[in-house]
């Protein structure tokens, strides 16, 4: 009797090996890397895997993972592995009171790929669109009766700029949180050269407080330069062009203080936002000031739209420089836009007609949600 | 002669430098996004690297910019200047406990550290009151996006009102009274699945996944075309604007 209890607990802490472990070199990457794939054996009360790799095959096998993974996968992009160096693996399960081993496979070499075939999507979609962009550009140079629309916003520059010279009060704009490797940022850059040549023209004051020191070193030099070009150097001041803090909410403390205390005619909001933008255009609004706003941040418009009069929504703080400078060949680029968008829709409708008879007819037409699958697939970003 | 020669040379160092300096390292980021092998693999994370060094030493001169404004305000005497000394105190103040922190107790960040306390006590609570300041401008903001001065600003507000009642407990259990009285009325309706049908929450579902996304997605696809558009023109020199030409 005794036997056979013993023989009883063992075969019921007996597991098995991983099943179907296969090992390849990681795909689209800069090399030193392996993945390591196998299927869960169908064993109940598993608390993980081991990974055991050599570089060859008398070598002793190292252990890559101190703590037990669990899982079907994983990648070995230890800082030791080297490309070209063949390599072997075997991964141990365990389970409460055993464990178990798989066959030793390899060798795989790991190796950096020359193109990444997961982004093969996007190199096609960057080649029709900059190739559309690039075609209406070129035709821009023979084009000169180009038009592009009326954008309040834009057009609500001079009006703020007049009424805070009536009121003799100082203009504030402020980039909020944005860096000058927001694209944003450079687009807001050229409505401040706009406004500070009006400014200059005018001898209104214009302070620009800033959260970033390379965004305050530009809109510095963009002030200077709008300045000079007015023909009034003089009136530029550096110190009112300053650095406040790089913090979010200290920033919007030192704005609101610079508004309280300077009661601004105008303000304008162009850059980047977060939560502070209602903070500072409430602020502004408190005071009576006219305000501009226009961001990116499409979380933040809302807020712009509920407490400033002018809001530039989406692409149009894009599409300043070419409505403030309408040349040919910056118009050429709208042109482009409103093109590639034009045959966005007929796309998207496309694809929701195909979608929406996919669902309607299953059985009739069973190919159409593979049609339909594989599109969708296409578009979707895999890394 | 040697004029002209300099004033172009001059006009090339700071002109067209920069734009065949953009244009080469937009053309090597474009690259590096599609060819994951050396070199250009890790060149993004590269320039990355020398943004953050860059932008490091550029903290520098906003350290500059900050404590000469308002130190040549406290040397005037300029109207709020004791505004000014108590930032350029606090700055300093800040700066010294730091660097004491740093020295006596291997970092500024140690629990018992006097920077520490700092930042417990004083930075955290004002960013907090800030932060906290935002629930009322929201309320004034809200008061006045919501009038009703036309039909769009009355869908805006019953839209608002609809999605507010969907997210707070209160809208279900309004809800739940609604239904109720419809149920005294029409005494043939089941209360439970009247109850179950939860109209705020469903309404608020829909006009969050439906209008609102495609609005949304609108703006989005609106503003990605945008960015492309602006960054040819960046990359081909036609726009100059940070630059400052």
């Amino acid at each position: 009797m005794p036997i056979i209890g013993t023989i009883a607990i063992v075969a019921s802490s007996l597991i098995a090996p991983p099943e179907s472990l296969a090992v390849r070199d990681n795909p689209n990457d800069q090399g030193r890397a392996i993945l390591i794939s196998w299927v869960y054996p169908q064993t109940e009360s598993i608390i993980g895997f081991r990974i055991f790799r050599a570089c060859s095959l008398p070598d002793k096998f190292a252990a890559l993972n101190s703590e037990l993974i669990i899982g079907t996968e994983y990648l070995d992009s230890d800082t030791m592995l080297c490309d070209g160096v063949p390599y072997y693996y075997f991964i141990r399960v365990y389970s409460a009171y055993d464990s178990a081993d798989s066959p030793v496979i390899g060798p795989v070499v790991s190796s950096a790929q020359w193109f990444n075939t997961d982004r093969f999507n996007v190199l096609v979609l960057a080649v029709i669109i900059n190739g559309l962009f690039i075609f209406y550009l070129l035709r821009a140079r023979r084009n000169t009766g180009m038009f592009i629309r009326k954008i309040n916003g834009l057009d609500a520059i001079d009006e703020a700029l007049g009424r805070a010279t009536e009121m003799g009060k100082p203009v504030l704009f402020s980039f909020g949180l944005g860096y000058i490797t927001d694209m944003v940022v450079i687009a807001a850059l050229p409505i401040l050269r706009r406004i500070a040549s009006k400014t200059a023209q005018y001898a209104v004051r214009l302070i620009v407080p800033n959260s970033d020191p390379l965004v305050m070193t530009t809109a510095q030099e963009t002030v200077k330069e709008a300045y000079t070009e007015a023909g009034r150097p003089d009136l530029y001041n550096q110190d009112n062009i300053s650095f406040l803090t790089s913090d979010q909410f200290g920033y919007a403390a030192g704005v609101d203080g610079i508004i309280l205390r300077e009661k601004p005619g105008a303000i304008f909001w162009l850059g980047y936002f977060y939560a502070e933008s209602l903070i500072m255009a409430e602020t502004g609004h408190s005071i009576g000031a006219i305000q501009l706003a226009g961001t990116t941040e499409t979380t933040q418009l809302p807020f712009f739209v509920a407490a400033c009069d002018y809001t530039m929504i989406g692409e149009e703080i894009y599409a300043a420089s070419c409505y403030l400078k309408p040349e040919p060949i910056m118009l050429g680029t709208i042109k482009g836009e409103d093109f590639i968008k034009f045959l966005l829709i007929i796309l998207i409708s496309l694809i929701v007609l195909l979608g929406t008879a996919a669902r309607l007819l299953p059985n009739e037409a069973p190919f159409l949600n593979n049609l339909f699958g594989t599109i969708v697939n296409w578009f979707t970003p895999k890394s | 002669m040697l004029t002209g020669l300099h004033l172009n040379h001059k006009s090339m160092l700071h002109r067209t430098g920069p734009l065949i300096l953009v244009f080469g390292t937009a053309l090597l980021l474009i690259i590096a996004f599609f060819i994951p092998h050396k070199p250009f693999g890790d060149l993004e994370a590269r320039f990355l690297n020398w943004y953050a060094i860059i932008s490091g030493f550029t903290f520098l001169l906003g350290l500059d910019s900050l404590a000469r404004h308002h130190l040549i305000k406290i040397a005037r005497r300029e109207k709020g200047w004791f505004y000014s000394l108590l930032l350029v105190t606090s700055l300093f103040g800040t700066l010294f406990l730091g660097l004491y922190s740093w020295v006596r107790y291997a970092s500024p960040f140690a629990l018992n550290a006097p920077f520490m306390w700092l930042y417990k006590f004083m930075i955290i609570p004002l960013q907090a009151t800030m932060f906290a300041t935002l629930a009322f401008f929201i309320f004034s903001a809200a008061y006045r996006a919501f009038r009703v001065r036309n039909l769009a600003a009355t869908l805006l507000l019953i839209a608002a009102c609809l999605v507010m009642l969907g997210n707070v407990p209160i809208g279900s259990s309004i809800w739940g009274g609604i239904s109720w009285l419809i149920h005294q009325i029409f005494p043939n309706t089941n209360l439970e699945i009247l109850k179950r049908w939860e109209l705020f929450a469903a309404a608020k579902d829909w006009l969050m996944a439906i209008p609102q996304a495609a609005a949304g997605r609108g703006i989005g696809i609106g503003l990605a075309l945008g960015g492309i558009a602006m960054s040819l023109r960046i990359i081909l020199g036609i726009e100059r604007t940070y630059l400052s030409s």
